[in-house]
């Protein structure tokens, strides 16, 4: 049972770690991303539809990816160019996703619930698991030892400095919004074509926030943030697999506890009262040159 | 002028995109727009739903509204709206026997203070911690869901029920519908919400503590300077935002379902930031906007039914759109500019 849980524990942890890759450059370049959840979801979206018409899952990812990428356009459209409030914006864009994927699915396949399902032969058997993880290294590697990842940092810490030293602040966030739109349009791929076999309506179900939790939680770097995806991914197998599960009594075990756990626990970080997590200095605030 | 132009040209735009999204489906914007009409105001029973589903927007606006004054995000409007609804059906599932008049207040008096606690709790880890409230609501959103779905499941499971929800609250509890809407649950909580909107407009605007609100929202450091307890204010604002949130619950559980359902609630929290957004956190902007979001959820229910290719959906789509539209503010500054020169 403890293998088993560790290993879909690993599973379950893959689209959490894409899309928590795909925040932390938004953050760290200084954007709020409160749209994981919509790119999640139209990237979930493209990627079955892609499998189904491709026949291939990393033609068919590489669909999810362009949706994702789509959507995170238009919300750096609004937020970068347009200087909307990143929480609003990024509100609206979860809603135009939950609205558009029924609407696109009822018009491809006449249904809304879901997409007809994706052969098993053509779905990912475990190659985004070992790339989420090889992700991991290279955002680390990419954040801490090149110029690049600095200019992300500068973007959400300093971006006066940034723009003093030559750099366009707004284009290293558009970069880095357009990243975040890959790397979310990943995750969701992974969602509908390595966890399920197809899209679903809805079926992000929070994981979009749940990854900007373990971002949070991660203090916005690399490895712990795919650790603390590891830590929500571990609450969600054992939930899934304690599911009417009776230890002693007659009630089977509530799980609804070791669901909220890690929710609290991140409360408690933000707080202070567990370690401390400190977010970048120009999150939320749109630039504009003096 | 702009105050009222803005949100109305948003609107106009937000449908107008909306609709050339249905037209590109292969739909007429024309026939979808005649539906969506007919589906919001057509009988005096679609009127009513409109009411209905526009009657958790206003609390759901204002609650938003108020912590937004105090310079606060109140994404938690969903957890505490979900906590307030609990609270009232749980009174009513306890103490079924209570009598009429007693009964509704005890359960609304629950529904408050439930609600008002759990806004409480980001605005004090925002003011004494400094933690920022918008992931704290996000998070406890899922606390909130998960503590639900446990008392609707285990503690105060309905036994006569396959639905997750909890027992059925006694007579004395259910709180009088208009007769006139061919039976869509229009409650007295209708009512209840136009004159919250009149009291926060009374607190916001002619009350000490209104001012003392929005003098925190406007300038913390000035706020401050003036004297004012800045931690106090934002644990109070956010207090009142929860407070009105979780009279949500009067609507769904006294007025409609008689008891708590997991999940009746289709986003009202995130709407009420849409909501406050359109009405321009006033208090009757807000009623104005949450009957224009009602609508939408109701005039797009028959979209399903009556059209080929467009989905119930749509009504996510156009609100977004609305939003996204509200939100531009490099939008409607180039805009300005040009109206000047």
């Amino acid at each position: 049972m403890m293998m088993q849980i560790f290993a879909s524990t690993l599973r379950v942890s893959t689209p959490l770690i894409f899309a928590a890759l795909g925040g932390m450059f938004s953050e760290r370049a200084g954007v709020v991303n409160i749209a994981l959840e919509g790119i999640m979801l139209i990237g979930a979206f493209g990627a079955a539809v892609g499998t189904l018409v491709t026949h291939s899952p990393w033609l068919g990812a590489g669909c999810g990816i362009g949706a994702g990428v789509m959507l995170a356009a238009i919300y750096g459209l609004f937020v970068i160019r347009l200087r909307a409030n990143q929480i609003v914006a990024g509100m609206a864009i979860n809603m135009l996703a939950m609205g558009l994927t029924p609407f696109l699915c009822k018009t491809l396949y006449d249904v809304t619930g879901s997409t007809p399902a994706v052969p098993i032969s053509e779905r990912f058997q475990s190659a985004p698991l070992y790339l989420s993880w090889g992700l991991v290294l290279v955002c680390w590697f990419w954040m801490k030892y090149t110029p690049a990842g600095l200019w992300v940092s500068f973007a959400g810490e300093h971006p006066e400095a940034l723009d003093a030293a030559g750099v366009r602040v707004n284009r290293v966030r558009w970069a880095a919004v357009l990243l975040s739109g890959v790397l979310a349009g990943m995750g969701g791929a992974s969602l509908s074509i390595f966890l399920s076999s197809s899209f679903s309506r809805n079926m992000t179900a929070g994981r979009g926030f749940i990854a900007l939790a373990a971002l949070i939680f991660g203090k916005w770097k690399p490895v712990p943030t795919a650790i603390a995806c590891l830590l929500f991914g571990f609450t969600e197998a054992v939930q899934i697999r304690l599911q009417g599960v009776i230890l002693w009594g007659t009630e089977p075990i509530p799980v609804q506890f070791i669901q909220i756990l890690p929710y609290i626990v991140t409360v408690l970080v933000l707080a202070g009262f567990v370690g401390h997590s400190r977010a970048p200095k120009a999150l939320g605030e749109p630039f504009r040159r003096g | 002028m702009r105050k009222i132009l803005q949100p109305i040209l948003a609107v106009v735009l937000g449908l107008t995109l909306g609709l050339g999204v249905t037209w590109i489906a292969g739909e007429s914007p024309w026939h979808v727009l005649r539906i969506l009409g007919r589906g919001a105001f057509g009988s005096s029973y679609d009127f009513g739903m409109t009411l209905f589903y526009a009657t958790p927007l206003i609390f759901t606006g204002l609650s938003v509204a108020v912590a937004f004054h105090a310079g606060l995000f109140n994404i938690g409007a969903e957890g505490q709206l979900t906590l307030g609804a609990l609270a009232a059906a749980a009174v009513g599932a306890l103490w079924p026997g209570l009598p009429a008049p007693l009964a509704p207040v005890l359960a609304g008096v629950a529904a408050i203070v439930a609600g008002t606690c759990w806004g409480a709790i980001p605005g004090w880890l925002r003011a004494r911690r400094g933690s920022h409230e918008v992931i704290n609501t996000i998070m406890l959103n899922f606390v909130a869901a998960g503590l639900a779905s446990y008392v609707a499941l285990y503690l105060l499971k309905n036994p006569d029920s396959q639905n997750p929800e909890t027992r059925p609250m006694g007579a004395g509890y259910l709180i009088h519908q208009f007769g006139f809407f061919g039976g869509a649950p229009v409650s007295a909580a209708l009512p209840l919400a136009v004159g919250t909107a009149f009291l926060i407009w009374m607190l916001l605007w002619k009350t000490a503590l209104g001012f003392e609100i929005r003098a925190v929202g406007q300038s913390e450091s000035a706020a401050r300077v003036a004297g004012i307890d800045t931690g106090k204010i934002r644990i109070l604002a956010m207090a009142i935002a929860g407070g009105l949130a979780g009279l949500v619950g009067i609507g769904e559980v006294l007025g409609n379902a008689g008891k708590f359902r997991l999940g009746f609630s289709p986003d009202y929290g995130f709407l009420g930031i849409a909501v406050a957004l359109l009405g321009r956190n006033q208090p009757l902007g807000v009623v104005a906007a949450a009957l224009l979001f009602g609508a939408l959820h109701k005039g797009t229910a028959d979209l399903d039914m009556e059209t080929e290719h467009v989905t119930r959906e749509l009504s996510l789509v156009l609100q977004a759109l609305i939003i996204l539209s509200v939100s531009a503010e490099g939008l409607w500054s180039w805009m300005k500019k040009r109206g000047q020169t």
